[in-house]
């Protein structure tokens, strides 16, 4: 166990060097134009050009870029021409919020998926599984910030029965926090519903008629213990190592499009209103983060799915 | 019954019954026209695989429409105009800001937007955008995605590692944020490869970009089949022929792959056009004012207090076009191999 | 005076399918005394593994059909309720499987797994369950049991795990032990050993062994008594003697014809029994062996019953018409060679 997780770490690191660079390919080099341009953000002027130019080391070769990109970046010295502040900062600000957003939607989603992938795993063919079925399929036909706009509106907005948007911090008001939030983790949860479900029922279907499962019934074991100890238990296994991905990416800034719509403020929030300025260092940054996060989180996710399944160790 | 779909009644027997029981078919049919058959007996696939052919039919139209019905075109605002509705006067959009609603009439069908745009025309010209990104990076990633994991899992070894690192590091950015950034950074200048210049407001930028970050999705299960394939007896068989390589990846290992590739296409194209959308409501893809269904629903989010029906119409019909490729999906995996464990790789 | 622990009677097992209704067990009947071995034998699709997962309620589904009885000490099986069932599996009745690979839970430890059968029957301490969860695998032949108990079933190899699962059906003690082709997943070496584990084990706990197999050459080592199933009927049964020595039914000729003899010479064909079962949706008119067999006549259009035709031999009982001295006769295909006449190769 302790050789696979040195190979992982081993193999993290290698990556998140990899990532830098390729983050640094995508803003700086493989786009056409004047890179100090594109960094100014709007309108401006030639002095500010000049400086960005020296400061980024745009008139100096690659790896000199790289170097001070990097430099940047990870001393919180970068800073953005449009809004004039430390991007870095900004970032630490919002964690929290985004943090909050995904811990609750992803327990909401893995909770609700696997109830539902249950049930209609074990009522499959009935009706009831099909009417479930097409449900699931519907969610994950929705674009989750069309879902939640219109939730916050008819919900939020018009009959008032939630916050219309904005977020309360938890150490503020509990209460506050949570009410503010379920609308946005539901809105978050419905597409993860949708494919985790579906995934499971299929998990189940396949595993119930594994050889094993009919050991465990010849073994006296009763109907229900059966279930839950060997089917569902050998069902959720490869799921969980998806719900970590899945974690890792909704935080890593997939939910950039919910906070968006329930005005959060929060880093996905952040990255969007730098898009629509065609700000880059903040986009730049929390890109680069964001996945450093998740290859962090698959790392961790890849050494607990070992610990669950021994068979994994081997590779 | 091993070649029913896996929503049917499952029949609990012992193995030697399905033994039995494929015996007793005739045999005969090759696997194409076997699966074309169970597909035809699944009428909730087809009528899906039908709805899609009509939106897009329909979007196509979309200049007839434009011109013989609504008599407008995506670009034309209305605002001072009035339209009689049910012999009475509306502005198009009244003075506080407010744009009609559905009139349920040839002229603003579905209701107008805050420039007083037709929106039924828009969603139409709209549709033929995010169709065209979405069936045109679908294509993309599908192509890239064979050629790729063809390479990497016939070749293995130096070249395997180099595609798989590079896919694992696409792989590795969650796909709304790559986009964005991808979206971000070729806006303003475009894209330069050697002599090849896009500039930034086409829509090829956003066909590329989906089509990037989809690859590592379908290259990865690609990549395995081939890693698999390539050890059975016929490919062996093929070698041993005399056959080079590029002759046994097109004749042997390719039409092998045709069932995957055929399975992952409608999903991809469902998950094409929902990356569009983000990516446009995010002011990160299709640049305005061209018309898509992304651009829409922002317009429409954002506009929302006005009317809510900005933001639902063109969210109706983005749900209506992917959830009938989804279901058609579903309906062409569960023909073509009811114990398909291939998934989409979320 | 051997008691009787297991009564089949009539036993008839169908399912609904798309292909229509298959009567897998078409009338079945036998009986088990403790501390006796049963062969059940017969090919594939005989409805021989059907019969044996029925007696612990394992073929139970929405599209299955019982009709008979089977009675357990006293209990009434086919008709139980669930919490009898679940009573009874693991603790009276325990059932081992073909393939032990995906027959154990891979990613649960063979320790746990025992255990957990243990705990639910007998609710003893942690500890002490494990104890005897160590002793168990000992007795099997699994060495080191003390370190392997924490192993997973991927750790341990074929014959192995086979071990594993009989220690795991022994571990409560049963009555009896339903054995379902354990050995045919197996390398020809390990089913040798596994067959003698099971006569061992058998010798020191006094449980009664149903073994389910197609392979006669198995059977001829450990079985008291064996039961011929084709196409869902019972059609010969008797001692090993009497089925060895003096087989009644056309198709146990056939069986016995049809394994590959050391002390013969070499045949140039392998010798089989022409045509194929019939499929268990659709079955002949009269006796179900009739279209294979070349001894057919007109009585075969009726179902021949399962009665004991030789004088003398209550036990031995089979299902043909042919009277016994016309089979005595048309067996002998060679000089001292059983076989069924019209075999591929059955004289070199």
């Amino acid at each position: 166990m302790a050789r696979f997780v040195l190979r992982r770490v081993v193999g993290m690191v290698a990556v998140l060097f990899a990532i830098s660079v390729f983050t640094f390919l995508i803003f700086n080099v493989i786009p056409n134009g004047d890179p100090a341009l594109r960094i100014a953000g709007r309108h401006p002027t030639r002095g500010q050009l000049e400086t960005i130019r020296s400061q980024w080391g745009f008139d100096k070769p690659i790896y000199v870029q790289y170097g001070k990109t990097m430099e940047k970046v990870f001393t919180g010295d970068l800073v953005s021409y449009s809004t004039q502040l430390d991007v870095d900062q900004e970032i630490i600000n919002d964690i929290p919020r985004t943090f909050c957003l995904a811990i609750g939607a992803a327990i909401m989603w893995m909770v609700l998926a696997t109830v539902l992938g249950l049930y209609t795993a074990v009522k499959a063919g009935k009706f009831s599984d099909r009417f479930l079925t097409v449900l699931a399929l519907i969610g994950i036909s929705m674009p989750v910030f069309w879902v939640g706009a219109l939730m916050n509106y008819y919900l939020g907005f018009k009959w008032k029965i939630f916050p219309n948007g904005g977020y309360v911090p938890l150490t503020r008001d509990p209460a506050q926090w949570a009410y503010h939030l379920i609308l946005p983790w539901t809105a978050l949860s419905l597409l993860f519903i949708g494919v985790y479900s579906r995934i499971l029922r299929s998990n189940v279907l396949d595993t119930i008629n594994d050889d094993y499962v009919r050991t465990a019934r010849a073994k006296g074991l009763s109907e229900r213990q059966v279930m839950l100890r060997h089917v569902l238990r050998n069902s959720l296994i490869p799921i969980i190592s998806l719900w970590g991905l899945d974690f890792g990416a909704v935080l890593g800034g997939g939910a950039i499009l919910t906070e968006t719509v329930f005005d959060l403020q929060g880093v996905g929030q952040y990255a969007a209103e730098s898009i629509g300025q065609l700000d880059v260092p903040p986009v730049l940054a929390i890109t680069m983060f964001g996945a450093f996060f998740i290859v962090v989180l698959n790392t961790v996710v890849d050494i607990i799915y070992a610990a669950l399944d021994p068979r994994i160790r081997l590779t | 019954m091993a070649t029913e779909p896996a929503t049917e009644f499952t029949f609990e027997g012992p193995v030697a019954f399905e033994e039995e029981a494929k015996r007793e078919r005739v045999a005969g049919l090759g696997p194409w026209a076997l699966a074309l058959r169970r597909l035809r007996r699944n009428k909730t696939a087809l009528a899906f695989g039908a709805l899609f052919l009509v939106i897009a039919g329909l979007c196509l139209a979309a200049p007839y429409w434009a011109n013989h019905v609504a008599h407008s075109d995506p670009y034309k605002n209305h605002l001072t105009d009035t339209v009689t509705v049910g012999g009475k006067k509306k502005d198009v959009v009244k003075p506080n800001g407010v744009p009609i609603g559905p009139t349920w009439r040839g002229r603003f069908l579905l209701g107008a937007d805050s420039n007083g745009r037709d929106i039924a025309v828009r969603l139409l010209y709209g549709g033929r955008t995010s169709l065209l990104i979405g069936v045109g990076a679908a294509l993309s990633t599908a192509l890239l995605s064979v050629v790729f994991g063809v390479v990497a899992g016939y070749f293995r070894g130096f070249t395997d590692a180099l595609v798989s690192r590079s896919l694992d590091l696409i792989w590795s950015f969650p796909v709304i944020l790559l986009g964005v950034a991808l979206g971000t950074a070729l806006a303003l200048g475009g894209l330069k490869i050697g002599p090849i210049e896009i500039q930034g407001d086409s829509k090829l930028i956003p066909i590329l970009i989906i089509a990037v970050v989809y690859v590592p999705y379908m290259a990865r299960p690609i990549r395995g089949q081939v890693l698999a394939l390539r050890e059975k007896e016929f490919v062996e068989a093929a070698r041993a022929q005399g056959a080079g390589p590029l002759r046994i990846m097109f004749t042997e290992i390719l039409p092998n792959l045709s069932s995957t590739i055929v399975v992952f296409l409608p999903l991809m194209i469902a998950n094409a056009i929902l990356l569009e959308a983000a990516l446009s409501f995010l002011g990160a893809g299709v640049r305005p004012p061209n018309p898509s269904w992304g651009t829409m629903i922002g317009d429409g989010v954002e506009k929302i207090v006005t009317g809510p029906h900005l933001a639902v119409v063109p969210g109706l019909m983005l749900v209506l076009t992917v959830l009938a490729l989804n279901v058609f999906g579903d309906g062409v995996r569960d023909a073509l191999d009811p114990r398909a464990k291939l998934h989409l790789e979320h | 005076m051997a008691d009787r622990i297991l009564e089949v009677q009539d036993l008839a097992v169908s399912f609904r399918t798309d292909e229509g209704i298959v009567q897998a067990v078409d009338g079945v009947s036998f009986q088990l005394e403790a501390g006796e071995v049963l062969a059940i034998v017969g090919e594939s699709g005989c409805g021989k593994s059907v019969t044996a997962m029925t007696i612990l309620g394992l073929t139970r589904s929405p599209n299955a059909r019982f009709e008979g009885v089977i009675h357990y000490k006293g209990t009434e099986l086919v008709a139980a309720t669930d919490e009898e069932l679940q009573r009874i599996r693991g603790a009276e009745i325990a059932m081992i499987f073909q393939d032990p690979m995906t027959s154990l839970n891979p990613v649960m430890k063979i320790g746990d797994q025992i255990m957990e059968q243990i705990q639910e029957h007998e609710g003893i301490r942690d500890a002490e369950a494990r104890d005897r969860v160590i002793d168990l695998l000992d007795r099997v032949g699994i060495p080191r049991a003390q370190d392997r108990v924490d192993s997973y079933p991927f750790e341990f190899s074929g014959g192995m795990r086979q071990r594993v699962m009989i220690a795991m059906a022994l571990s409560c003690n049963p009555s009896v032990l339903i054995a379902d082709e354990p050995t045919t997943a197996l390398d020809v070496t390990i089913q040798a050993q596994i067959v003698q584990r099971i006569r061992e084990l058998r010798d020191e706990t006094g449980a009664a062994v149903i073994l389910v197999t197609h392979d006669l050459g198995v059977v001829a080592d450990i079985a008291d008594r064996i039961t011929v199933m084709y196409a869902g009927r019972v059609v010969e049964e008797g001692t090993l003697d009497d089925i060895f020595y003096d087989p009644q039914h056309p198709y146990t000729w056939g069986l016995l014809g049809s394994i590959t003899r050391v002390d013969r010479p070499r045949p140039d064909r392998l010798p089989a029994i022409a045509g194929l079962p019939p499929s268990l949706a659709d079955r002949p008119e009269g006796c179900h062996f009739r279209p294979r067999c070349p001894h057919e006549f007109s009585e075969c259009t009726k179902v021949p019953p399962l009665d004991p035709r030789i004088p003398g031999e209550p036990h031995h009982r089979d299902r043909c018409w042919l009277s016994v001295e016309e089979k005595r006769e048309l067996r002998e295909i060679g000089p001292g060679e059983i076989g069924l006449a019209g075999e591929e190769g059955a004289a070199a």
